[in-house]
């Protein structure tokens, strides 16, 4: 049985306020896909002054990237991820900051979101993370590309869940997009959405080969239409992954579907978010955009690799009030 | 509240901005005296600037007196020559006053955050930053000042008077340009925020500006009308409309160059295909972004009828997201009001029109106020009509493209417009029509130093930044000419011939006189040679109603309109000789060169109707600045009383040019030479009601001409003795004047030009 990760994200805190109904989706409304406007530079601005307008600081500071932390699905996406990699990042999630950190902030308890890994490794993931609360997400579908036949990328989200997978992360096909063939999109968003059972679905949008914000904006409507869980910006293998003006994008979507609908859909960014002012930053759109619910993580994951490193630094230097090194926090 | 607790809730937290330095550096000052001739004086009678956020004493400040602003005038009066010789001087401490401004942002800011009561966020990151780039920008321009504005010097001494909203950008946007063309400056600032003027005073002699270019005087509005009316050559006024017009009044006659940028109502129109949730976003930066107390706010929302509730709805929302308090907080979005007395001032016009459906949020106790959306008013509401300054929007909808522009238009003001729309070919119809000196494309409150910043209608005249920001701080280097009164020729001879009959011109038809009254024309040894009727203001009435109706000029082609005025040469060219006879049985001069030279004019005109461009501003963002160049509107021109054909033909031809409407008022002493073009305009395919011409005495005409609420600027080349009258008459709809003279021998078509028209500067950022 795959986990249910809205019952369980990590062992400390139980920080989820309620157990929301997944997103059951609904027919494709072409109206309401097609009048969806994106205006690049509005977005921009936005995107631009947000972090001179929002500033955490001190203990409020280390609250939030604690909280970061407990919503980062700690990800490895290589060609040479082995079980030894993957259980010595698994060790990391369960105690993503050194134990004496935790405990002068008195966050003793504290994992990430999730580990995310191809489908080889997700047997040795949920194996590691055994007992620990913590979901495994797989990337599927022929990820990156999703050019994989769609028989295949079917059955590759089945073989995951039976992996123990809790989360599947798919890729959606871009040339849907690009070619403006919403139908096919939501199509294939709605079989994968099945395919997954009660594994929760988070839709990758690609968003850097999607052309214009306009082109993401109706994506994240269609995929939530067809049932997505979460919708996520990259696959983090795009040369452009997640940026400020593409979540403002996204994460207006998510908020027009639930002012229509009332489901509440989540929202991961995904590639490129490296240091911890920039997870303040994410942060805080997510809270004034969407609103405190979102800043749980069964609504938002942040999918990075060296982020939590920049964040414990943060974090020891708040405690000690000395800048800290790299080499005093254990690698994952 | 603990770590633990704070990951539960998710709260901001308070996060200070230190206001240590800006503390130090005040206690360091102790009571300020001004800052004149490159010094300080002793501290005067003193007045508390308080902190409106804390309720605090920050400083105290001298009331200026009659004798300090004497002084100061002199020491700028001083000052001025040797400044203005050389522009690569100027442009090495304008570029040096940048520097220290920038290297001291942060004191600044904080400085102006703790007077203002301004978010630190705003101060730290627009105000000041702005303030420096007006700086950079202009050192550049003293430092190309001589060659590209060879035919320009400097106006002298400048009187500027600055309001409390944005108190160093203002100094810097009055300053800057004032000094790069060669000018020395007495500015006052508000009585309210007087404190970063003070410190941008101490960083002047820093920046090796020499005594007396930059003298800065304290005190109230009083001390700001002893500046007004002082010795200068000029007034620049940013602040009410109320003041401008006072202003406009105290200056009338005196030949004072002036500037006003004035109170706006600024319209924000959303249409249907719009990205709401970006236009939700920009209402936030168009009339919370410093409390509101903006003069180009977007405080009047037009919504597409059917958005109207998705977008209220969204912004409600947007509108409980707001953070409200301490301005010094790196997390706050709406800071203090400027002062408990502004704060009654909205609250009492609030309370004074309960009218709409008000929506409100919190705000803490002390000098704030919440942000307020007033939907469900129409047009004629009076918080539709009336500037509230302060974080206050009104809303109402509209149905089509039209409907938005005509409710845009229904106000007095005129400064600034937003537009909002995904559909470009519907976004830049309507920016062209809105009534504002700026109107920004899916955008609001974008401002630089390279594109002007001013308005029309009563949100005032002139403009700041750009290059057509130079024209207000620099006049003609050729001398003035004299503006010749001349009196009509006596007689008592009889008529020979047939009686012509030479009515008004109105309407593109012969009107006779409302007051059914003409006057004989006698020539030079007594001839009669004509009647001409006297028109009285209700011609004068009539004509405007004709220029109204005549409004499709403004927006013909300048192909077209050079046709017109080619046609109309070649008109007056077939009849020259008759012309040429008639101005020389009204003056008893060969008017031969004079009718050759109106042909000329005539052809200048029409070359420039297609060629007088607008520009292409580099403004640092991801597009462009379009600045355009419009007609002012209706312009009343008393044309001189010599030259009677040179000279009507030359202001006129420019003014129809550029797509103006006129009503002319004929050479007084000589008016039959008008009279007389009757049928060449007839004859020239002249839309009926661009040309109107009315004859009679300047002085019935001059007054309500310029009292005239639809006639949007006088000119006045004609008795300088009523340059007064008009002046302090404009005040009532603050329509621009021009009383001067020109030498009508020479061609001065190019420097008519922009007297006849408005620059808008249409911001279009785009992006795919």
């Amino acid at each position: 049985m795959p986990q249910d990760p809205t019952a369980a994200s990590g062992a400390f805190p139980v920080t989820t306020k309620e157990h929301l109904p997944r997103n059951p989706g609904m027919p494709l409304d072409m109206d309401w896909v097609m009048s969806a406007q994106a205006n690049t530079s509005a977005i921009e601005r936005r995107a631009a002054t947000l972090p001179g307008r929002r500033s955490v600081k001190k203990d409020y500071q280390a609250a939030w990237l604690c909280k970061a932390i407990s919503l980062i699905d700690l990800t490895t996406l290589s060609g040479d991820d082995s079980a030894g990699r993957v259980q010595r990042l698994c060790a990391k999630a369960r105690q993503p900051v050194a134990p004496d950190l935790l405990e002068a902030l008195d966050m003793t308890g504290l994992t990430t979101g999730a580990v995310c890994v191809y489908h080889d490794m997700v047997e040795t993931a949920v194996a590691a993370l055994a007992g620990s609360g913590i979901p495994v997400a797989a990337v599927s579908t022929g990820f990156p590309a999703g050019l994989s036949p769609f028989h295949l990328r079917i059955a590759e989200i089945g073989e995951s869940v039976a992996a123990g997978a809790a989360e599947i992360d798919i890729v959606i096909s871009r040339r849907h997009v690009l070619t403006g063939n919403w139908q096919a999109l939501y199509d294939e968003m709605a079989e994968m959405r099945a395919a997954c059972g009660d594994a929760h679905v988070k839709a990758i949008l690609a968003t850097g080969e999607l052309g214009t914000l306009r082109n993401v904006a109706k994506a994240s409507l269609v995929c939530m239409m067809a049932g997505a869980d979460f919708i996520k910006t990259s696959t983090g293998k795009e040369p452009v992954n997640a940026t400020l003006p593409v979540t403002l994008t996204m994460i207006r979507a998510i908020r027009d579907y639930h002012d229509r609908t009332g489901i509440y859909v989540g929202y991961k960014p995904a590639g490129g978010i490296s240091k911890a002012k920039d997870a303040l930053v994410y942060l805080s759109m997510i809270k004034d955009e969407l609103g405190d619910r979102w800043l749980q993580p069964d609504l938002f994951r942040f999918g990075a690799s060296s982020l939590l490193g920049d964040i414990e630094r943060q974090l020891e230097h708040h405690v000690t009030g000395s800048y800290s090194a790299s080499w005093r926090h254990a690698i994952g | 509240m603990t770590v633990k607790e704070i990951f539960e809730t998710m709260d901001y937290g308070p996060a200070p901005e230190s206001s240590k330095e800006a503390l130090a550096w005040l206690a360091s000052k102790g009571d300020f005296g001004h800052f004149i001739g490159g010094a300080w004086t002793a501290p005067g009678t003193l007045f508390a600037v308080m902190n409106p956020a804390t309720d605090t004493l920050l400083a105290q400040v001298t009331q200026g007196t009659q004798a300090d602003v004497d002084a100061a005038v002199k020491a700028a009066r001083k000052a001025q020559p040797a400044w203005a010789k050389d522009g690569h001087a100027r442009a090495k401490v304008l570029y040096a006053l940048a520097r220290i401004l920038q290297k001291q942002s942060r004191l600044f800011a904080v400085l102006e955050t703790l007077d203002n009561g301004k978010p630190i966020r705003e101060s730290r990151d627009i105000d000041v930053p702005q303030a420096v780039r007006h700086f950079y920008y202009h050192a550049g321009m003293a430092q190309i000042m001589a060659d590209e504005l060879p035919d320009r010097q400097a106006l002298g001494v400048c009187g500027q008077v600055i309001p409390w909203n944005f108190p160093l950008l203002m100094l810097a946007w009055k300053i800057a340009p004032a000094l790069a063309m060669g000018n020395t400056v007495v500015l006052k600032p508000a009585e309210w925020t007087p404190l970063t003027a003070l410190l941008f005073a101490d960083i002047c002699n820093q920046a090796g500006v020499p005594p007396g270019v930059v003298n800065i005087v304290t005190g109230d509005g009083e001390v700001g009308e002893m500046i007004v009316t002082a010795d200068v050559d000029k007034v620049a006024f940013t602040g009410s409309t109320g003041v401008g017009r006072r202003i406009r009044e105290l200056t009338a006659g005196t030949g004072k160059a002036l500037s006003l940028e004035l109170g706006g109502k600024g319209p924000y129109i959303v249409f249907e295909d719009a990205d709401i949730d970006s236009a939700v976003e920009g209402v936030v930066d168009a009339i919370w972004f410093n409390q509101g107390q903006v003069c180009c706010a977007g405080s009047r929302l037009l919504v597409q009828e059917g958005i109207a509730d998705v977008f209220y709805t969204k912004l409600k929302a947007r509108m409980s997201g707001l953070r409200i308090g301490d301005p010094l907080d790196k997390c706050i979005d709406i800071g203090a009001i400027v002062h408990p007395r502004q704060q009654a001032r909205i609250r009492d016009m609030l309370a004074a029109h309960p009218e709409g459906e008000t929506f409100q949020t919190t705000a803490p106790s002390g000098c704030y106020f919440p942000p307020t959306l007033i939907t469900g008013l129409a047009p004629a509401s009076p918080l539709m009509q009336q500037e509230i300054f302060g974080p206050v929007l009104v809303a109402t909808t509209f149905r089509t493209p039209v409907e938005a522009v005509e409710i845009a238009n229904s106000t007095r003001y005129g400064l600034a417009a937003s537009v909002w729309s995904e559909n470009i070919n519907l976004a830049l119809d309507v920016a062209p029509k809105l009534v504002a000196g700026i109107v920004w494309v899916n955008g609001t409150n974008m401002m630089d130093a390279a594109a002007g910043f001013g308005g029309v209608r009563e949100s005032g005249f002139g403009r700041e930044g750009g290059w057509e920001g130079l024209t207000g701080y620099t006049k003609p280097v050729a001398a003035p000419a004299k503006t010749r009164s001349i009196a009509a020729h006596t007689g008592d001879g009889g008529a020979g011939g047939l009686d012509r009959t030479a009515k008004l011109y109105i309407g593109g038809k012969q009107a006779r006189p409302d007051s059914g009254y003409s006057r004989a024309v006698y020539g030079p040894k007594g001839a009669l040679l004509g009647h001409t009727s006297l028109a009285s203001r209700k011609d004068l009435r009539n004509a405007v109603e004709a220029c109204n109706a005549a409004k499709g000029w403004a927006k013909s082609s300048g192909h077209l309109r050079a046709q017109i005025l080619y046609y109309m040469a070649e008109n007056l060219s077939a009849r020259a000789t008759e012309f040429a006879t008639r101005l020389k049985s009204l003056t008893g001069s060969d008017g031969t060169a004079e009718v050759e030279a109106s042909i000329s004019r005539l052809f200048s005109a029409a070359a420039w109707a297609d060629k007088y461009d607008g520009q292409v501003h580099d403004v640092p963002i991801r597009g462009v600045a379009l600045a355009m160049k419009e007609p002012v509107g209706t312009i009343g021109i008393l044309c001189p009383d010599d030259a009677p054909l040179l000279g009507l033909i030359s202001a006129m031809a420019p003014a129809i040019a550029m797509g103006n409407r006129v009503i002319l008022a004929a050479s007084q002493p000589f008016p039959l030479i008008a009279t007389d073009l009757y049928q060449v305009l007839d004859t020239s395919d002249l839309p009926g009601g661009v040309v109107n011409i009315l004859t009679g005495d300047h002085s019935d005409l001059a007054d309500p001409m310029a009292r005239h609420m639809d006639i949007d600027a006088v000119w006045a080349f004609a008795d300088p003795a009523l340059a007064k009258g008009i002046e302090v008459a404009a005040a009532g709809n603050l329509k621009r004047t021009w009383c001067g003279a020109l030498d009508w021998s020479r061609d001065n078509t190019k420097a008519i030009l922009p007297h006849a028209t408005e620059v808008k500067n249409i911001w279009i950022p785009y992006g795919a």
